[in-house]
Protein backbone atom coordinates (compact mmCIF):
# COMPACT_ATOMS: atom_id res chain seq x y z
CA UNK A 1 0.00 0.00 0.00
CA UNK A 2 2.68 2.18 1.06
CA UNK A 3 4.40 1.26 -2.28
CA UNK A 4 0.75 2.03 -4.18
CA UNK A 5 0.99 5.68 -2.65
CA UNK A 6 4.63 6.51 -3.80
CA UNK A 7 3.95 5.27 -7.00
CA UNK A 8 1.08 7.56 -6.91
CA UNK A 9 2.38 10.85 -5.65
CA UNK A 10 5.91 9.71 -7.86
CA UNK A 11 3.17 9.03 -10.92
CA UNK A 12 1.51 13.04 -10.42
CA UNK A 13 5.44 14.51 -9.36
CA UNK A 14 6.03 13.19 -13.27
CA UNK A 15 2.92 14.94 -14.44
CA UNK A 16 3.82 17.98 -13.13
CA UNK A 17 7.20 17.70 -13.87
CA UNK A 18 6.40 17.26 -17.42
CA UNK A 19 3.88 20.21 -17.43
CA UNK A 20 6.07 22.50 -16.73
CA UNK A 21 8.79 21.30 -18.94
CA UNK A 22 6.33 21.69 -22.07
CA UNK A 23 5.16 24.82 -20.67
CA UNK A 24 9.03 25.89 -20.59
CA UNK A 25 9.88 24.83 -23.98
CA UNK A 26 6.80 26.37 -25.22
CA UNK A 27 8.09 29.96 -23.48
CA UNK A 28 11.85 29.02 -24.79
CA UNK A 29 10.25 28.56 -28.57
CA UNK A 30 7.79 31.93 -28.11
CA UNK A 31 10.42 33.98 -27.19
CA UNK A 32 13.25 32.42 -29.48
CA UNK A 33 10.88 33.09 -32.61
CA UNK A 34 9.61 36.11 -31.37
CA UNK A 35 13.45 37.28 -31.83
CA UNK A 36 13.77 36.12 -35.02
CA UNK A 37 13.28 37.49 -38.37
CA UNK A 38 11.34 37.52 -40.33
CA UNK A 39 8.73 39.75 -37.96
CA UNK A 40 5.41 39.20 -38.90
CA UNK A 41 4.66 42.87 -38.45
CA UNK A 42 0.96 43.32 -39.53
CA UNK A 43 0.11 40.30 -37.03
CA UNK A 44 1.89 42.17 -34.56
CA UNK A 45 0.05 45.42 -35.09
CA UNK A 46 -3.10 43.69 -34.93
CA UNK A 47 -2.34 42.16 -32.16
CA UNK A 48 -0.82 45.86 -30.43
CA UNK A 49 -4.32 47.31 -31.39
CA UNK A 50 -6.05 44.85 -29.92
CA UNK A 51 -4.06 44.17 -26.53
CA UNK A 52 -3.31 48.03 -26.47
CA UNK A 53 -5.39 50.19 -27.98
CA UNK A 54 -8.54 48.10 -26.45
CA UNK A 55 -7.79 47.70 -23.47
CA UNK A 56 -6.90 51.44 -22.86
CA UNK A 57 -10.74 52.32 -21.55
CA UNK A 58 -10.28 49.60 -18.67
CA UNK A 59 -7.40 50.76 -17.81
CA UNK A 60 -7.85 54.17 -17.44
CA UNK A 61 -11.13 53.30 -15.41
CA UNK A 62 -9.08 51.58 -13.25
CA UNK A 63 -5.69 53.58 -12.98
CA UNK A 64 -8.28 56.57 -12.02
CA UNK A 65 -10.26 55.02 -9.19
CA UNK A 66 -7.35 53.01 -7.75
CA UNK A 67 -5.59 56.25 -7.48
CA UNK A 68 -8.38 58.26 -5.95
CA UNK A 69 -9.28 55.67 -3.40
CA UNK A 70 -5.89 55.42 -2.46
CA UNK A 71 -6.01 58.95 -1.70
CA UNK A 72 -9.20 58.71 0.47
CA UNK A 73 -8.16 55.92 2.20
CA UNK A 74 -4.19 57.39 2.66
CA UNK A 75 -5.34 60.33 4.01
CA UNK A 76 -7.69 58.85 6.17
CA UNK A 77 -4.27 57.60 7.99
CA UNK A 78 -2.34 60.63 7.54
CA UNK A 79 -4.94 62.70 8.79
CA UNK A 80 -4.27 61.40 12.70
CA UNK A 81 -0.01 62.04 12.08
CA UNK A 82 -1.44 65.76 10.77
CA UNK A 83 0.88 64.69 7.42
CA UNK A 84 -1.83 65.02 4.52
CA UNK A 85 0.78 66.08 2.63
CA UNK A 86 2.13 62.62 2.26
CA UNK A 87 -0.85 61.65 0.23
CA UNK A 88 0.37 62.64 -3.50
CA UNK A 89 3.65 61.08 -2.56
CA UNK A 90 1.79 57.62 -1.46
CA UNK A 91 -0.44 57.72 -4.47
CA UNK A 92 2.26 58.27 -6.54
CA UNK A 93 4.54 55.35 -5.04
CA UNK A 94 2.03 52.68 -4.71
CA UNK A 95 0.55 53.83 -8.65
CA UNK A 96 4.21 53.47 -10.26
CA UNK A 97 5.94 50.96 -8.02
CA UNK A 98 3.12 48.70 -7.50
CA UNK A 99 -0.83 48.62 -8.19
CA UNK A 100 -0.25 50.25 -11.87
CA UNK A 101 1.40 47.70 -13.33
CA UNK A 102 0.26 44.85 -11.36
CA UNK A 103 -3.55 45.94 -11.66
CA UNK A 104 -2.94 47.03 -15.18
CA UNK A 105 -1.69 43.31 -15.51
CA UNK A 106 -4.34 41.79 -13.99
CA UNK A 107 -7.10 43.55 -16.15
CA UNK A 108 -5.31 43.19 -19.49
CA UNK A 109 -5.28 39.15 -18.10
CA UNK A 110 -8.80 38.96 -17.99
CA UNK A 111 -9.54 41.44 -21.33
CA UNK A 112 -7.41 40.09 -23.98
CA UNK A 113 -5.28 37.05 -22.16
CA UNK A 114 -8.73 35.27 -21.99
CA UNK A 115 -9.47 36.19 -25.67
CA UNK A 116 -6.40 35.05 -27.06
CA UNK A 117 -6.84 31.27 -24.92
CA UNK A 118 -10.12 31.62 -26.10
CA UNK A 119 -9.50 32.53 -29.90
CA UNK A 120 -6.47 30.10 -30.19
CA UNK A 121 -8.16 27.00 -28.33
CA UNK A 122 -11.49 27.37 -31.12
CA UNK A 123 -8.33 26.94 -33.91
CA UNK A 124 -6.97 24.10 -32.42
CA UNK A 125 -9.86 22.19 -31.86
CA UNK A 126 -11.44 23.80 -35.27
CA UNK A 127 -7.67 22.32 -36.68
CA UNK A 128 -7.02 25.58 -38.07
CA UNK A 129 -3.40 25.46 -36.09
CA UNK A 130 -2.50 22.10 -37.78
CA UNK A 131 -3.92 23.46 -40.83
CA UNK A 132 -0.77 25.83 -40.34
CA UNK A 133 1.88 23.18 -39.48
CA UNK A 134 0.80 21.37 -42.54
CA UNK A 135 1.67 24.38 -44.45
CA UNK A 136 5.12 23.89 -43.20
CA UNK A 137 4.72 26.74 -40.99
CA UNK A 138 5.13 26.85 -37.69
CA UNK A 139 2.25 28.34 -35.81
CA UNK A 140 3.81 29.32 -33.29
CA UNK A 141 5.28 32.01 -35.11
CA UNK A 142 2.49 32.99 -36.46
CA UNK A 143 0.33 32.80 -33.24
CA UNK A 144 1.81 33.21 -30.37
CA UNK A 145 5.16 35.33 -31.50
CA UNK A 146 2.81 38.40 -32.35
CA UNK A 147 1.16 38.37 -29.38
CA UNK A 148 3.88 38.11 -27.09
CA UNK A 149 5.82 40.92 -28.73
CA UNK A 150 2.69 43.31 -28.57
CA UNK A 151 2.01 42.07 -24.66
CA UNK A 152 5.58 43.15 -24.14
CA UNK A 153 5.32 46.60 -25.32
CA UNK A 154 2.08 47.22 -24.68
CA UNK A 155 1.63 46.62 -21.12
CA UNK A 156 4.41 49.01 -20.41
CA UNK A 157 2.54 51.77 -22.41
CA UNK A 158 -1.11 51.43 -20.46
CA UNK A 159 1.18 50.66 -17.09
CA UNK A 160 2.51 54.38 -18.00
CA UNK A 161 -1.05 55.40 -18.81
CA UNK A 162 -2.31 53.96 -15.36
CA UNK A 163 0.12 55.36 -13.54
CA UNK A 164 -0.54 58.81 -14.76
CA UNK A 165 -4.11 59.02 -14.47
CA UNK A 166 -3.78 57.06 -10.87
CA UNK A 167 -2.24 60.05 -10.13
CA UNK A 168 -4.12 62.25 -11.23
CA UNK A 169 -7.17 60.47 -9.64
CA UNK A 170 -4.97 61.10 -6.47
CA UNK A 171 -4.94 64.94 -6.88
CA UNK A 172 -8.37 65.39 -7.43
CA UNK A 173 -9.91 63.34 -4.10
CA UNK A 174 -6.79 64.36 -1.99
CA UNK A 175 -6.81 68.04 -3.08
CA UNK A 176 -10.00 69.40 -4.69
CA UNK A 177 -12.57 67.00 -2.79
CA UNK A 178 -10.43 66.87 0.42
CA UNK A 179 -8.77 69.85 0.67
CA UNK A 180 -4.99 68.95 0.82
CA UNK A 181 -2.70 71.63 -0.08
CA UNK A 182 -2.08 71.56 -3.48
CA UNK A 183 1.77 73.02 -3.27
CA UNK A 184 2.67 69.98 -0.03
CA UNK A 185 0.94 67.26 -2.60
CA UNK A 186 2.83 68.25 -5.57
CA UNK A 187 6.12 68.89 -3.52
CA UNK A 188 6.24 65.41 -1.69
CA UNK A 189 5.64 63.56 -4.96
CA UNK A 190 8.50 65.50 -7.00
CA UNK A 191 10.69 65.06 -4.10
CA UNK A 192 9.64 61.47 -3.10
CA UNK A 193 9.01 59.63 -6.76
CA UNK A 194 12.69 58.62 -8.42
CA UNK A 195 12.93 57.73 -11.58
CA UNK A 196 13.73 54.21 -10.72
CA UNK A 197 10.34 53.61 -9.63
CA UNK A 198 8.65 54.73 -12.61
CA UNK A 199 10.94 52.06 -14.58
CA UNK A 200 11.62 49.12 -12.44
CA UNK A 201 7.31 49.48 -12.44
CA UNK A 202 7.40 49.83 -16.21
CA UNK A 203 9.90 46.65 -16.50
CA UNK A 204 7.66 44.43 -14.11
CA UNK A 205 4.79 45.51 -16.62
CA UNK A 206 6.80 44.31 -19.47
CA UNK A 207 7.86 41.12 -17.78
CA UNK A 208 4.15 39.98 -16.76
CA UNK A 209 2.98 41.17 -20.20
CA UNK A 210 5.33 37.95 -21.64
CA UNK A 211 4.44 35.90 -18.34
CA UNK A 212 1.00 36.65 -19.45
CA UNK A 213 0.80 36.46 -23.26
CA UNK A 214 2.74 32.75 -22.65
CA UNK A 215 0.68 31.51 -20.10
CA UNK A 216 -2.87 32.22 -22.25
CA UNK A 217 -1.24 30.95 -25.64
CA UNK A 218 -0.12 27.93 -24.39
CA UNK A 219 -3.53 26.80 -22.81
CA UNK A 220 -5.24 27.64 -25.98
CA UNK A 221 -2.44 26.19 -28.12
CA UNK A 222 -2.76 22.83 -25.89
CA UNK A 223 -6.98 22.96 -25.26
CA UNK A 224 -8.58 19.70 -26.22
CA UNK A 225 -12.39 18.46 -26.31
CA UNK A 226 -14.17 21.22 -27.96
CA UNK A 227 -16.54 23.91 -27.03
CA UNK A 228 -16.16 22.96 -23.36
CA UNK A 229 -12.83 22.75 -23.37
CA UNK A 230 -12.04 25.76 -24.74
CA UNK A 231 -14.17 27.32 -21.89
CA UNK A 232 -12.15 25.66 -19.44
CA UNK A 233 -8.85 26.09 -21.09
CA UNK A 234 -9.89 30.09 -21.04
CA UNK A 235 -10.71 29.93 -17.22
CA UNK A 236 -7.50 27.96 -16.56
CA UNK A 237 -5.35 30.30 -18.52
CA UNK A 238 -6.55 33.43 -16.56
CA UNK A 239 -6.28 31.93 -13.07
CA UNK A 240 -2.85 30.45 -13.81
CA UNK A 241 -2.26 34.11 -15.51
CA UNK A 242 -3.42 35.91 -12.41
CA UNK A 243 -1.08 33.70 -9.60
CA UNK A 244 1.83 34.18 -11.41
CA UNK A 245 1.99 37.44 -12.25
CA UNK A 246 0.85 38.13 -8.60
CA UNK A 247 3.91 35.81 -7.62
CA UNK A 248 6.71 36.86 -10.10
CA UNK A 249 5.76 40.43 -8.87
CA UNK A 250 6.90 39.32 -5.02
CA UNK A 251 9.73 38.10 -6.51
CA UNK A 252 10.02 40.89 -9.51
CA UNK A 253 9.83 43.29 -6.40
CA UNK A 254 12.30 41.96 -3.79
CA UNK A 255 15.16 41.87 -6.21
CA UNK A 256 14.54 45.56 -7.90
CA UNK A 257 13.70 47.35 -4.69
CA UNK B 1 8.82 1.53 -56.67
CA UNK B 2 8.21 4.85 -58.10
CA UNK B 3 4.35 4.65 -58.55
CA UNK B 4 4.14 4.83 -54.82
CA UNK B 5 3.42 8.14 -53.11
CA UNK B 6 3.23 6.91 -50.11
CA UNK B 7 4.60 3.26 -48.70
CA UNK B 8 3.30 2.81 -44.44
CA UNK B 9 4.97 -0.29 -42.91
CA UNK B 10 3.90 -2.12 -39.96
CA UNK B 11 2.69 1.01 -38.32
CA UNK B 12 1.24 1.31 -34.88
CA UNK B 13 0.02 3.94 -32.64
CA UNK B 14 -1.78 3.30 -29.21
CA UNK B 15 -3.46 6.08 -27.14
CA UNK B 16 -3.01 5.02 -23.05
CA UNK B 17 -4.37 1.45 -23.26
CA UNK B 18 -6.30 2.20 -26.64
CA UNK B 19 -4.64 0.50 -29.45
CA UNK B 20 -5.87 2.55 -32.43
CA UNK B 21 -3.25 1.01 -35.27
CA UNK B 22 -2.50 -2.37 -34.90
CA UNK B 23 0.03 -2.87 -37.87
CA UNK B 24 -0.70 -1.03 -40.65
CA UNK B 25 0.48 -1.95 -44.48
CA UNK B 26 0.02 -0.10 -47.01
CA UNK B 27 0.97 1.19 -50.33
CA UNK B 28 -0.73 4.36 -51.75
CA UNK B 29 -0.23 4.79 -55.81
CA UNK B 30 0.99 7.86 -57.32
CA UNK B 31 -1.52 10.15 -59.37
CA UNK B 32 -4.40 7.65 -57.99
CA UNK B 33 -7.60 8.20 -55.71
CA UNK B 34 -6.86 6.31 -52.71
CA UNK B 35 -9.34 5.80 -50.33
CA UNK B 36 -9.17 4.67 -46.74
CA UNK B 37 -12.73 3.78 -45.57
CA UNK B 38 -13.65 2.46 -42.13
CA UNK B 39 -15.97 3.30 -39.66
CA UNK B 40 -16.16 6.39 -37.41
CA UNK B 41 -13.42 6.52 -34.64
CA UNK B 42 -11.65 3.71 -36.08
CA UNK B 43 -8.65 5.45 -36.33
CA UNK B 44 -8.76 6.83 -40.20
CA UNK B 45 -7.71 10.17 -38.87
CA UNK B 46 -4.80 8.72 -36.29
CA UNK B 47 -3.43 7.66 -39.88
CA UNK B 48 -3.99 10.34 -41.97
CA UNK B 49 -2.35 12.24 -39.02
CA UNK B 50 0.38 9.98 -39.20
CA UNK B 51 1.24 10.50 -42.67
CA UNK B 52 1.20 14.35 -42.57
CA UNK B 53 3.78 13.87 -39.55
CA UNK B 54 1.21 15.88 -36.98
CA UNK B 55 1.64 12.67 -34.95
CA UNK B 56 4.47 10.44 -34.14
CA UNK B 57 4.01 6.52 -34.31
CA UNK B 58 5.10 4.04 -31.16
CA UNK B 59 6.49 1.88 -34.44
CA UNK B 60 6.37 1.49 -38.16
CA UNK B 61 7.55 3.10 -40.97
CA UNK B 62 6.14 5.78 -43.34
CA UNK B 63 7.89 6.74 -46.42
CA UNK B 64 7.11 9.74 -48.59
CA UNK B 65 8.27 10.27 -51.86
CA UNK B 66 11.37 7.97 -50.71
CA UNK B 67 12.11 9.80 -48.01
CA UNK B 68 10.99 8.20 -44.23
CA UNK B 69 9.33 10.44 -42.15
CA UNK B 70 8.60 9.33 -38.81
CA UNK B 71 12.28 9.69 -37.53
CA UNK B 72 12.71 13.86 -39.05
CA UNK B 73 12.74 16.80 -36.85
CA UNK B 74 10.15 19.34 -37.78
CA UNK B 75 12.32 20.85 -39.79
CA UNK B 76 12.86 17.70 -41.84
CA UNK B 77 9.24 17.22 -41.53
CA UNK B 78 8.10 21.35 -42.98
CA UNK B 79 10.44 19.93 -46.24
CA UNK B 80 8.06 16.80 -46.74
CA UNK B 81 4.91 18.57 -45.64
CA UNK B 82 5.57 21.40 -49.03
CA UNK B 83 4.29 18.35 -50.75
CA UNK B 84 1.43 17.78 -49.03
CA UNK B 85 -2.16 19.54 -48.83
CA UNK B 86 -5.27 18.86 -47.11
CA UNK B 87 -8.53 19.40 -46.46
CA UNK B 88 -9.71 19.30 -43.02
CA UNK B 89 -12.74 17.72 -42.07
CA UNK B 90 -14.63 21.03 -41.34
CA UNK B 91 -11.99 23.00 -43.70
CA UNK B 92 -9.87 24.61 -41.07
CA UNK B 93 -10.37 27.98 -42.64
CA UNK B 94 -8.72 30.87 -40.87
CA UNK B 95 -11.97 32.66 -39.47
CA UNK B 96 -9.77 36.21 -38.80
CA UNK B 97 -9.71 35.90 -42.45
CA UNK B 98 -11.77 36.47 -45.88
CA UNK B 99 -11.86 33.39 -48.65
CA UNK B 100 -9.52 35.50 -50.68
CA UNK B 101 -6.70 35.87 -47.79
CA UNK B 102 -7.12 32.19 -46.87
CA UNK B 103 -6.37 31.05 -50.43
CA UNK B 104 -3.71 33.58 -50.74
CA UNK B 105 -2.07 32.60 -47.49
CA UNK B 106 0.48 29.20 -48.47
CA UNK B 107 0.92 31.84 -52.07
CA UNK B 108 1.99 34.53 -49.75
CA UNK B 109 3.98 32.53 -47.29
CA UNK B 110 6.23 30.22 -49.66
CA UNK B 111 6.50 32.33 -53.00
CA UNK B 112 8.15 35.69 -53.64
CA UNK B 113 4.77 36.11 -56.16
CA UNK B 114 4.41 39.65 -56.62
CA UNK B 115 0.53 40.73 -55.81
CA UNK B 116 -0.72 40.64 -59.76
CA UNK B 117 0.48 36.94 -59.44
CA UNK B 118 -1.20 36.04 -56.49
CA UNK B 119 -4.29 37.86 -57.27
CA UNK B 120 -4.06 35.76 -60.75
CA UNK B 121 -3.25 32.07 -59.16
CA UNK B 122 -6.22 32.79 -56.55
CA UNK B 123 -8.78 34.12 -58.60
CA UNK B 124 -8.16 30.96 -60.69
CA UNK B 125 -8.58 28.57 -57.99
CA UNK B 126 -11.61 30.31 -56.32
CA UNK B 127 -12.84 29.88 -60.14
CA UNK B 128 -12.48 26.55 -60.31
CA UNK B 129 -14.28 25.97 -57.28
CA UNK B 130 -16.90 28.16 -58.51
CA UNK B 131 -16.57 30.51 -55.88
CA UNK B 132 -15.15 33.29 -57.66
CA UNK B 133 -17.71 35.89 -56.34
CA UNK B 134 -17.19 35.15 -52.96
CA UNK B 135 -13.36 36.57 -52.56
CA UNK B 136 -14.34 39.07 -49.80
CA UNK B 137 -16.63 36.73 -47.74
CA UNK B 138 -15.77 35.18 -44.12
CA UNK B 139 -15.72 31.69 -43.61
CA UNK B 140 -18.35 32.57 -41.10
CA UNK B 141 -20.85 33.37 -43.90
CA UNK B 142 -20.48 30.36 -45.91
CA UNK B 143 -22.17 27.43 -45.70
CA UNK B 144 -20.46 24.44 -45.14
CA UNK B 145 -20.15 22.88 -48.81
CA UNK B 146 -18.74 26.02 -49.75
CA UNK B 147 -15.86 26.26 -46.71
CA UNK B 148 -15.19 23.11 -48.11
CA UNK B 149 -14.57 24.25 -51.65
CA UNK B 150 -12.27 26.87 -50.23
CA UNK B 151 -10.15 24.81 -47.82
CA UNK B 152 -9.87 22.48 -51.43
CA UNK B 153 -8.68 25.91 -53.54
CA UNK B 154 -6.44 26.46 -50.17
CA UNK B 155 -5.13 23.12 -50.58
CA UNK B 156 -4.36 23.03 -54.28
CA UNK B 157 -3.09 26.21 -54.03
CA UNK B 158 0.89 25.43 -54.10
CA UNK B 159 0.61 22.75 -56.51
CA UNK B 160 1.04 19.94 -54.07
CA UNK B 161 2.03 16.34 -55.22
CA UNK B 162 0.10 14.65 -52.69
CA UNK B 163 -3.79 15.47 -51.30
CA UNK B 164 -5.26 14.35 -48.26
CA UNK B 165 -8.92 14.95 -47.87
CA UNK B 166 -10.57 14.06 -44.01
CA UNK B 167 -14.24 13.11 -44.80
CA UNK B 168 -14.63 15.52 -47.64
CA UNK B 169 -18.24 14.64 -47.35
CA UNK B 170 -19.29 14.78 -43.45
CA UNK B 171 -21.60 17.09 -42.51
CA UNK B 172 -22.91 17.58 -46.33
CA UNK B 173 -26.08 16.90 -47.55
CA UNK B 174 -26.30 14.04 -50.50
CA UNK B 175 -26.39 16.69 -52.96
CA UNK B 176 -23.96 18.85 -51.82
CA UNK B 177 -21.63 15.75 -51.11
CA UNK B 178 -21.90 15.00 -54.88
CA UNK B 179 -20.75 18.08 -56.07
CA UNK B 180 -17.81 17.76 -53.58
CA UNK B 181 -16.70 14.49 -54.76
CA UNK B 182 -17.28 15.92 -58.67
CA UNK B 183 -15.02 18.25 -57.55
CA UNK B 184 -12.65 16.03 -56.10
CA UNK B 185 -12.39 13.72 -59.29
CA UNK B 186 -12.56 16.68 -62.11
CA UNK B 187 -9.64 18.24 -60.13
CA UNK B 188 -7.66 14.84 -59.65
CA UNK B 189 -8.42 14.00 -63.68
CA UNK B 190 -7.28 17.53 -64.37
CA UNK B 191 -4.07 17.53 -62.13
CA UNK B 192 -3.21 13.46 -61.97
CA UNK B 193 -1.71 14.24 -58.28
CA UNK B 194 -1.89 11.38 -56.01
CA UNK B 195 -5.48 12.34 -53.68
CA UNK B 196 -5.58 10.36 -50.25
CA UNK B 197 -9.32 10.45 -49.09
CA UNK B 198 -10.34 8.92 -45.82
CA UNK B 199 -14.09 8.51 -45.18
CA UNK B 200 -16.55 6.22 -43.45
CA UNK B 201 -19.36 7.12 -46.81
CA UNK B 202 -18.22 4.02 -48.98
CA UNK B 203 -20.81 4.72 -51.42
CA UNK B 204 -19.94 8.11 -52.34
CA UNK B 205 -16.32 6.45 -52.59
CA UNK B 206 -16.83 4.47 -55.06
CA UNK B 207 -17.65 7.45 -57.09
CA UNK B 208 -13.97 8.69 -57.30
CA UNK B 209 -11.74 5.87 -55.76
CA UNK B 210 -9.01 4.30 -58.02
CA UNK B 211 -8.38 2.34 -55.16
CA UNK B 212 -9.79 1.34 -51.94
CA UNK B 213 -8.34 0.67 -48.28
CA UNK B 214 -10.80 -0.67 -45.72
CA UNK B 215 -9.46 -0.08 -42.10
CA UNK B 216 -10.61 -2.34 -39.65
CA UNK B 217 -9.64 -2.81 -35.93
CA UNK B 218 -6.14 -0.87 -36.36
CA UNK B 219 -5.42 -3.28 -39.89
CA UNK B 220 -5.93 -2.78 -43.20
CA UNK B 221 -8.44 -5.93 -43.94
CA UNK B 222 -8.91 -5.13 -47.50
CA UNK B 223 -7.09 -3.19 -50.42
CA UNK B 224 -8.28 -2.95 -54.25
CA UNK B 225 -10.10 -1.90 -56.73
CA UNK B 226 -13.91 -0.69 -55.72
CA UNK B 227 -14.80 -3.51 -58.15
CA UNK B 228 -12.79 -6.21 -56.13
CA UNK B 229 -13.73 -4.44 -52.64
CA UNK B 230 -16.84 -4.72 -53.62
CA UNK B 231 -16.78 -8.68 -54.10
CA UNK B 232 -14.70 -8.81 -50.97
CA UNK B 233 -16.16 -12.33 -49.54
CA UNK B 234 -14.79 -10.83 -46.15
CA UNK B 235 -17.44 -10.86 -43.45
CA UNK B 236 -16.33 -7.29 -41.68
CA UNK B 237 -16.44 -5.53 -45.41
CA UNK B 238 -19.83 -6.80 -46.53
CA UNK B 239 -21.27 -6.09 -43.02
CA UNK B 240 -19.61 -3.11 -44.03
CA UNK B 241 -21.26 -2.72 -47.09
CA UNK B 242 -24.73 -4.08 -46.53
CA UNK B 243 -25.11 -1.10 -43.57
CA UNK B 244 -24.87 1.64 -46.51
CA UNK B 245 -27.06 -0.02 -48.30
CA UNK B 246 -26.24 0.47 -51.88
CA UNK B 247 -28.73 -0.03 -54.32
CA UNK B 248 -27.53 -0.38 -57.73
CA UNK B 249 -24.05 0.17 -57.31
CA UNK B 250 -22.03 2.46 -59.72
CA UNK B 251 -18.66 4.06 -60.47
CA UNK B 252 -15.68 2.13 -60.17
CA UNK B 253 -13.92 -0.05 -63.16
CA UNK B 254 -12.93 -3.71 -62.54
Amino acid sequence: MFKDALEGVARSMGGALTGLGSIGSFFVQSVYLSLRRPFKMNYIFKQMEFIGVNSLLVVVITGIFTGMVLALQSSYGFRKFGAEGMVGAIVALSMTRELGPVLTSLMVTGRAGSAMTAELGTMRVTEQIDAITVMALNPIKYLVSPRVIASFLMLPVLTAISNFVGIIGGYLVGVKLLGINEGAFVNKIEKILGLEDIYNGLIKAAVFGVIMSVICCYKGFNTKGGAEGVGRATTEAVVASSLTILVSDYILTSLMF
Amino acid sequence: MDNVAVRINDLHKSFGDQVVLDGIDLEIETGKITVIIGKSGGGKSVLLKHIIGLLKPDAGEIWVDGTEITALNEHGLNEVRKKFGVLFQDAALFDSMNVYENVAFPLREHTNYPEREIDRTVEERLRQVSLLGFAGKMPSELSGGMRKRVGLARALVLDPEIILFDEPTSALDPIISLTILDLIKETQTRLKKTYIVISHDILGMFRIADKVAMLYDGRIIEYGTPFEIRRSTREEMQEFLKATKIPGFTGGQS
